[in-house]
């Protein structure tokens, strides 16, 4: 029991050392920081683990000059990045310009606020928690704007546009594909979300969403809706270093540029957290009696980041930049219908509480299937793939 | 259908990652400054002077015949024999450089040296902090032993000994047969020069 509380009762102590005035102030500041320095200590190893997994994708080692097979690498990066000359270009809007970094980390950071890390570990229980999480996480988009915009420089503003345009598509099938969630368990309180997911059937297949047909749609919804959120391959369009020299970070340089990176990578976490709090179980055990033993749940809900995290970077080693048009028509034609339709196959799942569970699975899997078919034989119609014809080379 | 093609490619990255833990066919890279690759036999990179025995000053096979110098399309060789003090060559070279920065590795030096003293090197490890100081070679940095050219074109190598002792072989038995007129007396007069190596 001291495994998983020693976090809360180290909290407690530090708290009741000040006067009872104080006491709420010092206990989120408390909780700020801890969550700052988790967070940044993710964010390092992260950076490793993209480095070393993309390396090891495309048969190399990667970076292993640094330390022991490469594992100071992160802290050499971090060195580099504060030790390099921060520019601003002459004719940038100097106050914005400064801003939007901060702008961008401050709300991701916010988000994570509201998530549940552990049976214990609630930085705050807000009722409608899920719907903070998105409030905040779409200043995001302000911030890509406010760098592209205040940059002075045609690459920034494109990335800009690009950022805006792909952010505002992909938060429609991101937020409704999290509606099925709400529609089940009936709240929009994270911590509530997660209890609806305990226990289990015979005690041994959990009660996770995403091993029902409505929530295995919706966190493949939502995963492809989150990788274009935090602007990741292969929806990076915004950043499209290939083509538009990093977009809206083009103006960017030192710490400031660290600060970008830094951002990307929090929405990853965050938006990770809410896939694992709203379809993964939360801090729930992968098999439900390994809740009962000794190891804390915080370990179990850090795991399931840590395997989303991966299966970003396997992403990211994989698929090849969409076009913007093709990201457009991917969002509004294909996804923002298949997360419309899943909420209808919630509803179905809801009232079929009765029916034998073979016939429920039975249904709503063609519920889902027959629209997807319909909807990528849509999407590939126009696509008329034919020998390229060269004109003036035979 | 629809995302059939990403499950491949996933399919595809994840067999290369796991590859890469487990298969050395598929982990490629070699950790350069300290693995190093076995050259091919026949890599060439910048030529080198050869010479036979001990002393790299005394047993250079070049003559300063200037071949090279003239054929060098870079122009890249520079070389001023060795003249005794009435001005005539002594068939060895005072200056030897080859500037590598010129130098575009075309061989053609080898192809034209008659007495195969000039022959391709494998170093390519040259970098150094200026351009004349490292990168103009001279006559010191150029003379290699015979031996080393044996390691690095062994079969080459070999070809180029057995002619050269064969040519070596040739000589003596001319010599000999020189030899018994010159007994009798004075040589013949209009007898012709015999040239020390013979050019084949």
């Amino acid at each position: 029991m001291l495994l998983e509380t020693w976090l809360v009762q180290l909290k407690h102590w530090m708290v009741n050392l000040f006067p009872a005035g104080w006491q709420p102030g010092v206990g989120s500041l408390v909780s700020v920081t801890v969550i700052l320095g988790v967070f940044a200590t993710l964010f390092a190893v992260a950076t490793l683990l993209e480095r070393k997994g993309l390396g090891r994708i495309q048969n190399r080692p990667g970076p292993n000059r640094v330390g022991p097979w490469g594992l100071f690498q992160p802290v050499a990066d971090g060195i580099k990045m504060l030790t390099k000359e921060d520019i601003v270009p002459l004719t940038a809007d100097q106050v914005v310009h400064f801003l939007a970094p901060i702008v961008l980390l401050a709300p991701v950071t916010l988000a994570f606020a509201v998530i549940p890390f552990g049976r214990k570990l609630v930085p705050i229980d807000l009722d409608a928690g899920l719907l903070f999480f998105f409030a905040v996480g779409s200043a995001a988009e302000v911030a890509a704007f406010m760098a592209g915009w205040s940059s002075h420089n045609k690459y920034s503003l494109l990335g800009a546009m690009r950022a805006i345009a792909q952010m505002i598509s992909f938060e429609l099938p991101l937020v409704i594909s999290t509606m099925a969630v709400i529609m089940m368990s009936g709240s929009l309180s994270l911590v509530e979300i997660v209890r609806a997911q305990d226990g289990g059937v015979f005690g041994l297949i959990p009660r996770w969403h995403v091993l029902t047909p409505w929530g295995l749609a919706g966190f493949l919804i939502f995963f492809t809706a989150a990788l274009a959120e935090s602007n990741r391959s292969p929806f990076d369009l915004p950043e499209g270093e290939s083509e538009i020299i990093g977009g809206f970070m083009t103006e960017y340089s030192g710490f400031k540029y660290a600060l970008f990176f830094m951002g990307e990578y929090f929405g990853m976490f965050a938006v990770s957290g809410l896939a694992t709090t709203l379809f993964l179980g939360g801090w729930h055990a992968p098999l439900p009696f390994l809740d009962r033993t000794l190891v804390p749940s915080f370990v179990w809900f850090f795991g399931k980041l840590l395997l989303l995290l991966f299966v970003f970077i396997w992403l990211r080693g994989t698929l090849p930049r969409l076009r913007v048009d093709q990201l457009m028509n991917f969002s509004w034609k294909f996804l923002l219908p298949l997360a419309l339709i899943n909420l209808l196959v919630v509803a179905l799942w809801r009232f079929t509480a009765s029916w034998p569970l073979a016939g429920r699975w039975a249904l709503c899997l063609v519920a889902l299937a027959a629209p997807f078919v319909a909807l990528g034989a849509a999407l590939m119609r126009h696509r008329h793939w034919k020998p390229r014809h060269y004109r003036y080379a035979r | 259908m629809l995302g059939g093609g990403i499950i491949k490619g996933l399919i595809e990255t994840a067999r290369n990652f796991l590859g890469s833990y487990h298969d050395p066919a598929r982990f490629v890279t070699v950790q350069y400054p300290e693995q190093s690759r076995v050259h091919p036999e026949n890599n060439r990179n910048f030529p080198f002077l050869v010479f036979d025995g001990d002393d790299p000053a005394k047993g250079l096979r070049c003559v300063a015949c200037k071949i090279c110098e003239k054929e060098c399309p870079p122009q890249c060789i520079y070389i001023v024999p060795e003249r005794d003090e009435r001005g005539r060559p002594r068939k060895h070279p005072a200056i030897f450089d080859i500037d590598v920065s010129v130098c575009m590795s075309c061989q053609i030096c080898v192809e034209v040296c008659p007495f195969d003293a000039i022959k391709m090197d494998q170093v390519f490890e040259l970098s150094g902090p200026d351009r004349f100081g490292r990168l103009l070679l001279h006559k010191q940095d150029l003379a290699k032993p015979n031996d080393y050219y044996r390691a690095i074109h062994p079969s080459e190598a070999v070809a180029v000994d057995a002619q050269l002792a064969a040519e070596r072989a040739l000589l003596e038995a001319k010599a000999k047969t020189n030899v018994a007129p010159k007994a009798g007396g004075m040589p013949p007069a209009g007898t012709p020069a015999q040239p020390k190596y013979s050019i084949t």
